[in-house]
C-alpha cells in the first residue's frame, strides 16, 4: 500500500491510473504546478485550479485511488505579475476546499524578486489558514536555492514540521533533514533522483522524514516511481519498516496536518460513497469495476529509473 | 407565517451538531446583512471542518415538512454539510445578483460541493436565472454531479422546458441513471419524449444491446402516438422487469390495443390491482 504524495495526474492517462492501482497505489497527492507552458489568462488558471478540487479528483476515484492536491502559485507564473496578482486574489477560496491538503508547490525557479515576493505571500496565507507547505526547490542553483528556501519560511514564521522540502538530492538532504523538514525526493529519470541512488540515501539516512514521490508529469517520467523504489529497496535489504515511513507513513503524517487526508480515506469509505464520488468498492452498485489485475507491460517489469 | 426552506435547513443542522449552534446563528446572522462574499466563501469552506460530512438525519416528517415548503423538495440523501452550506446560500444577501454569486461559486467548487450547490437549486432566489450554470451541470461528466439536479430535485420539473427535459432523460439512460428519483416524471412527460425514447429502444436492440425498462413509462401514454405496441409486445416476453414495466406502460396507455395486450399478461396486471407493482418498485439493480 503505498501514497505517491507528488503526481501531475492532469497529465496522465488512464493508463497510468490503472498501472498506479495494481501497483497498490492507494493514494495519491496532486499539487498545483506549471503545465508546460505559460497560462496568460488568470481565469484559465482559475479553471486548472478547479479541475484539481473536481474532475481529476472524480477520475481517481474511478480507479479507487484517492486523490488529494495542493494548491498555489508555481514559481514559474510566478514571474508575469499581473497573472500572479489575479492568481493571489483566488487562491484563499481554493486552499479551503476538500482534499487540498497543503500550499504548494511553491518556492523558486530562477530566484528572481517576484518569485521571492509570491513565495513569501503564499506562506503567509499557509500560516493563516493552517496548512502544510510543499517547496519546490530550483533546478538550477539547486543547493543555495534549497537553503534559501529553507531561510525564507523560517523568516515568514513556519514551522519545519509543517514543510516538506522537495526535490532533494545527495547535496540538500542533510541540510534539509537538520534543519527539521520534511525531505521529499522525486523519483524522476534523468533530471531528479534514481532510485538506486535513493536507496543508497536510505541506507545512509533511514526513513525519518524522507518521502518518495514521483513526480510525474507532462515529462518522461514514471508513475510508478514509488512502488519500484520500495520493490528496489526491499531487494536491497532496507527494513519494510522503512520502506513504509518514506513511500506511506510519512506523508501520511505531514499532509494529515491539513485535517483533509486520513487513511480512512481509503481503508474504510463509506458504502455508498457518491458525495465524495469515489468508487473503490461500487462495482455492485453499477459503478465501472476498478482495474486491479492488468497485464504486466514492460515498463514495469524494468525495476530501474536511470 | 409558513416555515422557509431555511428555517429547516437552520433546524435540522442545529439540531444535529448542537455544539455549534451558537456559531452557526453568528454565521447566518453574519451573511444576511449584506455580508461580503468572502464571507460566504470562508463559511462555505469552514463548515465542513465543524460540523463534518455525516449523512444529514431526517423523519419522515421533516421530509414531509420540506415536501410542504417546497413541493417535490426531496432532502433524503443530504449531507449534514450540504444543508448547511445551502441555508448559507438562501441567508446570504449579497451586493450582487445571486445568478452571479452562484456562477462563481460553480466555477471554484471542488466536486462534493458542485453536488451540495446543485441539489438547492429549485429553493435559491430567483432560480430561473440559474439556467446557464445547470447546464453545465447537466453536461458533467460526473454522474453524482448530474444526478444532483435530476435525482430527488423538483428544480428541472418547475424550469425546463421540454427540450431539455428531454435530453436530461435520454442522459440519464445514456449514463446508467435510474429514471424513477426524476420529480415530476409523469407530469412532464410528452409526445417528443416518448418518440426519442422509443427510438433509442429500438437502435438498442439493433444493436443487440439492453434497454433500460424505466424508459417504458414516459412511452405508455403515448403509445398509441408513436405506435408503440409493437416494442411494447417485445418487452413483455422479456426479463420479468421488461415484463413488469410494459405491463405498466399498456396500464396507463389505457387503448383497446394497449387491453388486448394486458389480456396476454393476466398475472401481472393482477400484481399492478393489487398494488405490488408500480414504478418506484421494479424489482431493478440500483445504481449508485
Amino acid at each position: 500500500m503505498f501514497i505517491d504524495p507528488h503526481a501531475h495526474m492532469v497529465s496522465r492517462t488512464t493508463d497510468d491510473y490503472e498501472a498506479m492501482a495494481a501497483a497498490g497505489i492507494v493514494a495519491l497527492v496532486e499539487p498545483a504546478f506549471w503545465v508546460g507552458q505559460p497560462r496568460t489568462f488568470v481565469g484559465t488558471y482559475v479553471d486548472y485550479l478547479s479541475s484539481l478540487v473536481g474532475w481529476e479528483r472524480f477520475r481517481a476515484g474511478q480507479f479507487g485511488i484517492r486523490h488529494y492536491c495542493t494548491i498555489g502559485l508555481n514559481s514559474k507564473e510566478a514571474n508575469n505579475e499581473a497573472l500572479a496578482e489575479g492568481v493571489m486574489e483566488w487562491l484563499p477560496r481554493f486552499a479551503l476546499k476538500e482534499g487540498v491538503v497543503a500550499i504548494g508547490e511553491i518556492g523558486y525557479d530562477e530566484q528572481t524578486p517576484l518569485e521571492d515576493k509570491y513565495f513569501r505571500a503564499q506562506l503567509t496565507l499557509a500560516r493563516q489558514l493552517e496548512l502544510p507547505v510543499m517547496v519546490h526547490t530550483p533546478h538550477r542553483d539547486k543547493k543555495r536555492g534549497t537553503s534559501r528556501s529553507m531561510d525564507v519560511c523560517e523568516e515568514m514564521g513556519l514551522d519545519p514540521s509543517w514543510v516538506v522540502i522537495d526535490h532533494n538530492n545527495e547535496e540538500t538532504v542533510r541540510e534539509t533533514l537538520d534543519r527539521g523538514y520534511w525531505a521529499g525526493f522525486s523519483i524522476y529519470p534523468s533530471t531528479k533522483m534514481g532510485n538506486a541512488r535513493m536507496v543508497d540515501l536510505l541506507k545512509q539516512y533511514g526513513g525519518d522524514r524522507i518521502i518518495v514521490d514521483s513526480a510525474c508529469d507532462w515529462g518522461i517520467s514514471d508513475c510508478l516511481g514509488v512502488p519500484k523504489t520500495a520493490r528496489l529497496a526491499l531487494a536491497s535489504g532496507i527494513s519494510e519498516a522503512v520502506v513504509r515511513q518514506v513511500t506511506y507513513e510519512n506523508a501520511l503524517a505531514v499532509y494529515g496536518k491539513s485535517g483533509q487526508i486520513q487513511d480512512s480515506d481509503w481503508l474504510d469509505p463509506a458504502p455508498i460513497d457518491q458525495r465524495t464520488l469515489f468508487e473503490g468498492n461500487s462495482i455492485l452498485r453499477g459503478g465501472r469495476a476498478p482495474l486491479v489485475e492488468t497485464k504486466a507491460g514492460p515498463r514495469r517489469d524494468n525495476l530501474l529509473i536511470e | 407565517m409558513s416555515v422557509t426552506s431555511l428555517a429547516l435547513l437552520r433546524e435540522w443542522v442545529c439540531r444535529q451538531s448542537p455544539e455549534h449552534a451558537h456559531w452557526l446563528a453568528e454565521q447566518y446572522a453574519l451573511l444576511s446583512q449584506m455580508g461580503d462574499e468572502k464571507d460566504l466563501h470562508l463559511f462555505l469552506g469552514l463548515v465542513v471542518r465543524r460540523v463534518g460530512k455525516q449523512d444529514l438525519t431526517l423523519t419522515s416528517q421533516d421530509l414531509a415538512m420540506a415536501n410542504q415548503t417546497y413541493p417535490g423538495w426531496n432532502p433524503d440523501g443530504w449531507s449534514l454539510d450540504g444543508a448547511a452550506r445551502v441555508a448559507a446560500l438562501l441567508a446570504f444577501k449579497g451586493s450582487r445578483p445571486f445568478s452571479a454569486t452562484f456562477q462563481d461559486l460553480v466555477r471554484t467548487a471542488d466536486a462534493r460541493e458542485l453536488i451540495t450547490l446543485y441539489r438547492g437549486l429549485a429553493l435559491y432566489p430567483r432560480p430561473e436565472s440559474l439556467t446557464f450554470e445547470v447546464g453545465e451541470g447537466l453536461r458533467s461528466n460526473m454522474r453524482a454531479v448530474f444526478e444532483s439536479i435530476v435525482h430527488r430535485n423538483p428544480y428541472p420539473r418547475d424550469h425546463f422546458d421540454d427540450h431539455r427535459w428531454n435530453h436530461m432523460v435520454l442522459k440519464a439512460l445514456f449514463v446508467g441513471s435510474r429514471l424513477s428519483p426524476i420529480v415530476g416524471f409523469d407530469a412532464r412527460a410528452n409526445l417528443e419524449l416518448a418518440r426519442i425514447l422509443l427510438d433509442y429502444a429500438q437502435e438498442r436492440w439493433a444493436a443487440g444491446r439492453e434497454v433500460s425498462p424505466e424508459l417504458w413509462r414516459c412511452v405508455g401514454p403515448f403509445a398509441e402516438h408513436v405506435s408503440a405496441y409493437g416494442a411494447l409486445q417485445r418487452a413483455l416476453s422479456g426479463t420479468p422487469i421488461e415484463r413488469g414495466a410494459a405491463t405498466l406502460a399498456l396500464i396507463a396507455a389505457d387503448t383497446s390495443s394497449a387491453r388486448d395486450l394486458l389480456r396476454t399478461v393476466p398475472d401481472i396486471t393482477a400484481l399492478v390491482a393489487d398494488g405490488r407493482l408500480d414504478w418506484n418498485h421494479l424489482p431493478l439493480k440500483e445504481a449508485a
